[in-house]
């Protein structure tokens, strides 16, 4: 008997797999979609960047992942399948026990993501003894050792401050230490760097890198900023006013970009080895998604348009191994 | 801590001496003569004489003003001229009243202000939430002597609930306490239950849309853990800064709430003293009272600092 072929494709399974997800907005009376159809996977222990500017949709496409959309946003349509379970099928209690346990989430504002009443340790070991059997104590002892990890000094004592008497870096640090507590299968981590300074930027990305490894965990990654992609990503999906433009390999993105968006991205961002005296800016501004236009959406700011640009979507086609590109003209671009 | 509670102590005495001059210059601020005004419009010029050498008005200022701080450095406030007993006695015996009564009142507000404020900010924008601030607006503009008038119409009057008068300890009576100051204690309370409430719905809203409250929810935390320990923690600190302020209030309001429903309490004594210019009463009183705020400040203050660790008071 043959064993049957079932096996390879659920083996390869990605962890995360987010399909059609089309994310609304009710404000002043009117239905947005903020976020339209988007899909993308992130495999086990992947890192997956999601770029695009302030208003594509990364965030709110993030806090849909986790159940945390604002009271007035809901998911009008698709799938989050999490380890092959449609999350938004999941009951509200289901739901919050993935929450800080198989999925973990870190935020941009270190300064004002932790509680100012409630002391670090208390914030971290509440996660722990919350998720898992486990005594104060030994969630205790977990909490030093998290905080050891994340890179505090001292960290026995400190599990005894305020976040006031931390600054941004080590905040952030403590958050990574609580969305990792309970050893999550993915961290999703949005724009982790913003706020902090460049160098405290570096030092936090090698220990998300770090982590990463050392708890086989997937990570989404959600910024503005491509050095953070070209360090820390393995693949890319870039947004652009609540669609996935364009998805790949984080080098084949760099070297051959296919979407005229991805393109000015990357020629917008400054570079130490380039000697060009100004930087190239892309004209014009994202549109208002309330009243996008028909068809491509980067259209009306697209060097490279044609008619057809403007009629319909364009659908994500393939123009390499795992790049695929939302614009009819991607195949002449990149040849 | 103990030290802040040291200096904030020491720091009361020169404001004391300013309310005690104050309360002196009570006597010098009346117009006319205050012998006068004491005596009454059928008092004899003998009476009159008399009233002012009992008060010691016949001799200098600068004597007066000496002899007066000489007794209160004593402890001695002087001899209540209405009742003929020491002032310092007729107020400790009635300050138990009015404390039990605003303590009562200020635990109705507490649990009140905070729990509809709580429930509208969970609720907002929805008929509950319009409800609580309909029953908001009307607790700050329903004066308390005209509640405390209608309540004892409806629960005294016509239903015979509850007597329309009296006080009973609450230690020895609790169910006579009850019966007795509900009705005075929900007069006092509905002013600031309704500032409360406004106060505790608009932080709430505020301390919900708060980064770490999303944080909260991104831990799995249940909603009711979320709104009760993160989010009440952060609500709590400027409650307890308007505790204060509703304190003032409470021991201000005492004096007319008493007086409608005959509380022998601090409140009745003054409005009394007041209405029968017992000078003595009104010094003593007024000394009293200020003295039991900047100490009932001073408990807030402390607690503050408990409940918000950004504040270090040992410094």
């Amino acid at each position: 008997m043959t064993p049957p072929l079932l096996s390879a494709p659920l083996l390869s399974a990605p962890l995360l797999s987010v399909r059609d997800l089309t994310v609304t907005f009710r404000a002043e009376g009117r239905t947005q979609a903020a976020v339209d159809r988007v899909g993308f996977d992130v495999a086990a222990g992947e890192v997956l960047g999601i770029v695009g500017e302030s208003g594509s949709g990364k965030s709110v496409t993030a806090l849909a992942v986790m159940g945390l959309l604002p009271a007035n946003g809901r998911v009008a349509s698709g799938e989050i399948l999490f380890e092959g379970t449609d999350l938004l099928r999941l009951p509200a209690r289901k739901m919050r026990d993935l929450r800080g346990r198989r999925i973990g989430m870190i935020f941009q504002e270190p300064m004002t993501s932790l509680n100012p009443v409630f002391t670090i340790g208390d914030q971290i070991v509440e996660t722990i003894v919350h998720h898992e059997r486990l005594g104060r104590r030994a969630a205790r002892e977990r909490a030093v050792d998290m905080l050891a990890r994340v890179g505090i000094p001292s960290a026995r004592r400190r599990l005894d401050d305020y976040p006031h008497q931390m600054s941004g870096g080590m905040r952030q640090r403590v958050m990574i230490a609580m969305a990792l507590a309970c050893s999550p299968r993915l961290l999703l981590a949005d724009e982790p760097t913003t706020a902090l300074d460049v160098t405290i930027q570096a030092q936090l990305l090698d220990l998300l890198n770090d982590l990463r490894r050392e708890f086989g965990m997937a990570v989404v990654v959600i910024t503005h900023n491509m050095g953070v992609i070209a360090e820390f990503a393995d693949r890319v999906a870039v947004f652009y006013a609540g669609r996935v433009a364009e998805e790949a390999p984080v080098e084949p993105l760099f070297d051959r970009p296919a979407h005229p968006y991805t393109r000015g991205l990357l020629a917008s961002t400054p570079r130490l080895d380039a000697d060009a005296e100004r930087l190239v800016t892309i004209p014009g501004a994202m549109p208002n998604i309330a009243a996008p236009p028909p068809g491509c959406r980067f259209a009306p700011r697209c060097g490279v348009k044609v008619e057809a640009c403007e009629a319909d979507r364009p659908p994500l086609v393939a123009v390499g191994d795992g790049h695929r590109a939302a614009c009819i003209r991607a195949g002449e671009a990149a040849a | 801590m103990a030290r802040y509670a040291l200096k904030r102590l020491v720091q009361m005495i020169p404001l004391l001496l300013a309310v005690s001059l104050i309360a002196f210059a009570l006597i010098k601020l009346v117009p006319g003569d205050p012998a006068v005004v004491m005596g009454g419009s059928n008092a004899t010029p003998a009476e009159i004489e008399a009233i002012r050498r009992n008060l010691g008005l016949d001799r200098p200022l600068h004597v007066q003003l000496f002899s007066f701080y000489a007794a209160l450095f004593q402890g001695d406030l002087g001899r209540s001229l209405l009742l003929g007993q020491p002032v310092t006695e007729a107020l400790l015996e009635r300050a138990p009243v009015t404390l039990w009564i605003a303590f009562y009142s200020l635990v109705l507000t507490i649990v009140l202000g905070m729990a509809t404020g709580i429930v509208a900010a969970l609720r907002h924008n929805t008929i509950v939430d319009q409800l609580v601030s309909v029953f908001a607006l009307l607790g700050v503009s329903i004066p308390n002597f005209w509640l405390g008038l209608m309540m004892i119409v409806l629960f005294s009057v016509h239903l015979g609930w509850l007597p329309t008068s009296g006080y009973a300890d609450p230690l020895a009576d609790p169910v006579g306490f009850l019966r007795t100051a509900t009705m005075p204690a929900v007069a006092l309370a509905m002013l600031q239950t309704g500032l409360l409430t406004r106060i505790v719905r608009s932080t709430m809203l505020d301390v919900l849309g708060q980064d770490y409250i999303r944080t909260a929810r991104a831990k799995g935390l249940p909603e009711a853990r979320v709104v009760l320990r993160h989010a009440l923690a952060n609500v709590m600190i400027p409650v307890i800064t308007m505790i204060g302020l509703i304190l003032s209030v409470l021991l201000s309001g005492s004096i007319i709430v008493e007086t409608i429903f005959s509380v022998p309490g601090i409140g009745s004594l003054l409005g009394n003293a007041i209405l029968r210019r017992d000078y003595p009463m009104i010094q003593g009183g007024l000394l009293f009272v200020a003295a039991t705020l900047m100490l009932l400040n001073l408990v807030v203050d402390l607690l503050y600092a408990a409940f918000d660790p950004r504040v270090r008071v040992d410094r």
